[in-house]
């Protein structure tokens, strides 16, 4: 018996201590995560669902999700396929500068959204390097939806690689190699071999990334020049809407991208039940 | 290449490795995509930041104005991740050693500030901490102002950095063998000192990645912050928003040079947290 009492005392706590702790970690989710969420759907169905659906069906509104829903179906892509080849010559080949690539995919983490909005405007604006030659043209990037879409891919870079990057580099090539031998070419081994070993983490990094692309605020926010109608993305129509005391409005459409952040969890708690990918950002 | 040959040798004999295809095109996608979206517009900032010689940027980061956002948004950060580190240390040990009802769901939750959208955060955190807010009325009375107040600004960054502590210690928390514990009170100590002295040393490293984790990437924080802050020159306002205004004034020079301090200190806790995963992994992988 008192054997048996050691070892289970030896690995848990006791049980106030449990309780404590527990009540803790609960009362600070609670506030913190809980409250605010709850807060965006009671703030947005104040004044009835009628109210809700008419400010969502604001013209305002829709293009400002037809925006942001372009700037995703654009981004998320072509970072999904520089996610793909940079997990790809990172982990199937050994080379000279391989490992200041990697910390270079990591710098989009790194800067303060606000600064990657600034770099558009440095590059791509009036007065920026390539202004003239934009101007000449009678090309617009900044304050135009092309300055959206970039300001968007390049706060969301990072995702699809980092997430292919570890899992790759774990599974080794032997599989691939195999296939390689019995005389599969370059692509069909990447279609029937590497595509299915890596397809759960792939969806993961694009759902991260997704998530990630709808509510980017910062970049956006600098590159955008806020034209309602033309350039403002969803997050932007809330802020609008906020700063103008349109409390209803602004947390309809923000109730919007909350019911999308759920997706987005139970999503990513999906597949990461399937056990190819550990919790991550 | 020598590939078809090699494979014809003597099967017995371990096979020199087929080289992958792909190496050129994967690396050039890589190069270009990385070359003009990141060392590109970083070089942009860089020439425009030091366009008018050192004296000048010196000068810029010498303004009163700025020293007292570059104050608030260090400070705030550093306070969101104290914070973030006590309490992401007790959501991750809870999630990991107890049991309760919902608990899975729970866990998914944590990652809420990751999955919401940072305005979305921003407005909400605004009209609970608002004096008229859910929580702020009852700070209201007692002279404490919660939004439009520094208080305000660490609170949404608290919310932003959670995640990241968390998502750090559980997986080292996952991983820890009950053995040491074992032997650690089979020699007599106490729970307490168990915890302390064996089992905390183990997770110092993944608390600091985490700490690092969520400073990082709180100090440039701006979409959560905007509407709390009340963005007062001096008093309220960070550093996100000054280059914001600065850029509005199209004074180039003065935004980019305090985007290049920001991103000296960003990319300094970027090797240094690369080196604590190391020393993490080491840490953990050496059960």
């Amino acid at each position: 018996m008192a054997q048996n009492r050691r070892t289970s005392s030896s690995k848990s706590d006791p049980l106030w201590v449990r309780v404590l702790l527990t009540l803790m970690a609960l009362t600070f989710l609670g506030l913190f995560l809980a409250m605010p969420l709850c807060v965006v759907f009671i703030e947005a169905f104040q004044q009835g669902w009628r109210l809700w659906l008419s400010s969502l069906k604001d013209p305002d509104a829709l293009a400002a999700m037809r925006l942001s829903l372009f700037a995703v179906v654009v981004a998320v892509p072509m970072n999904t396929i520089f996610g793909l080849c940079a997990a790809w010559v990172l982990t199937r080949f050994r080379f000279k500068g391989r490992s200041a690539l990697l910390t270079l995919i990591d710098i989009p983490f790194a800067v303060s959204p606000v600064i990657a909005g600034m770099m558009l405007v440095l590059l791509f604006g009036s007065r920026g390097w390539f202004g003239s030659y934009l101007d000449a043209h009678n090309w617009k990037i900044v304050f135009a939806t092309p300055g959206i879409i970039l300001a968007t891919a390049f706060v969301t870079m990072p995702f699809v690689a980092r997430e292919l990057i570890p899992l790759m580099e774990s599974q080794g090539q032997e599989e691939e190699q195999a296939a390689r031998t019995l005389g599969a070419s370059g692509w069909q081994t990447f279609w029937r071999v590497t595509l299915p070993n890596i397809k759960w983490a792939l969806l993961y990094g694009i759902i991260l990334c997704s998530a990630r692309a709808v509510g980017e605020f910062g970049a956006v926010s600098v590159v955008s020049g806020h034209i309602t109608g033309q350039t403002m993305t969803l997050p932007l129509h809330i802020e609008a809407r906020y700063n103008e005391y349109s409390t209803v409005a602004a947390f309809s459409a923000a109730s919007v991208l909350a019911l999308l952040a759920l997706v987005t969890l139970a999503a990513k708690t999906f597949i990461e039940l399937r056990g190819q990918v550990r919790k991550r950002h | 290449m020598s590939f078809t040959a090699s494979h014809k040798l003597a099967p017995t004999r371990r096979r020199k490795p087929v080289r992958p295809p792909g190496f050129g095109l994967t690396l050039g996608v890589t190069l270009a995509y990385l070359s003009a979206g990141v060392i590109l517009p970083l070089t942009a900032v860089a020439a425009m930041a030091s366009r008018d010689g050192a004296g000048k940027f010196l000068a810029m980061l010498g303004d009163e104005r700025v020293l007292a956002a570059f104050k608030l948004s260090f400070g705030a950060a550093l306070g969101a991740a104290i914070v973030d580190t006590f309490f992401g240390l007790i959501v991750a040990w809870v999630l990991v050693r107890y049991s309760f009802p919902l608990k899975r769901v729970v866990d998914a939750f944590v990652d809420l500030p990751f999955a919401l959208p940072t305005a979305v955060a921003g407005i909400t955190l605004t009209t609970i901490c608002a004096p008229d807010g859910w929580v702020g009325r009852y700070f209201e009375p007692l002279g404490i102002k919660l939004a439009f107040a520094p208080v305000g600004i660490v609170i949404a960054l608290i919310f932003t950095g959670l995640p990241f502590v968390v998502r750090t210690v559980q997986p080292i928390l996952e991983d820890l063998d009950g053995e040491i514990e074992e032997a650690a009170s089979s020699l007599g100590a106490s729970r307490w000192e168990t915890f302390r002295r064996v089992i905390f040393p183990t997770l110092v490293p993944a608390l600091l990645t985490g700490f690092a984790l969520c400073f990082a990437r709180t100090v440039g924080e701006y979409g959560s912050v905007v509407f709390i802050s009340g963005n007062l020159p001096n008093e309220t306002e960070i550093v996100p928003l000054l280059i914001i205004s600065k850029l509005e004034q199209f004074d180039y020079p003065a935004a980019a040079a305090l985007a290049v301090v920001m991103l000296v200190v960003s990319f300094a806790l970027l090797l240094a947290i690369n080196a604590l995963q190391v020393w993490t992994a080491r840490r953990g992988g050496g059960r």
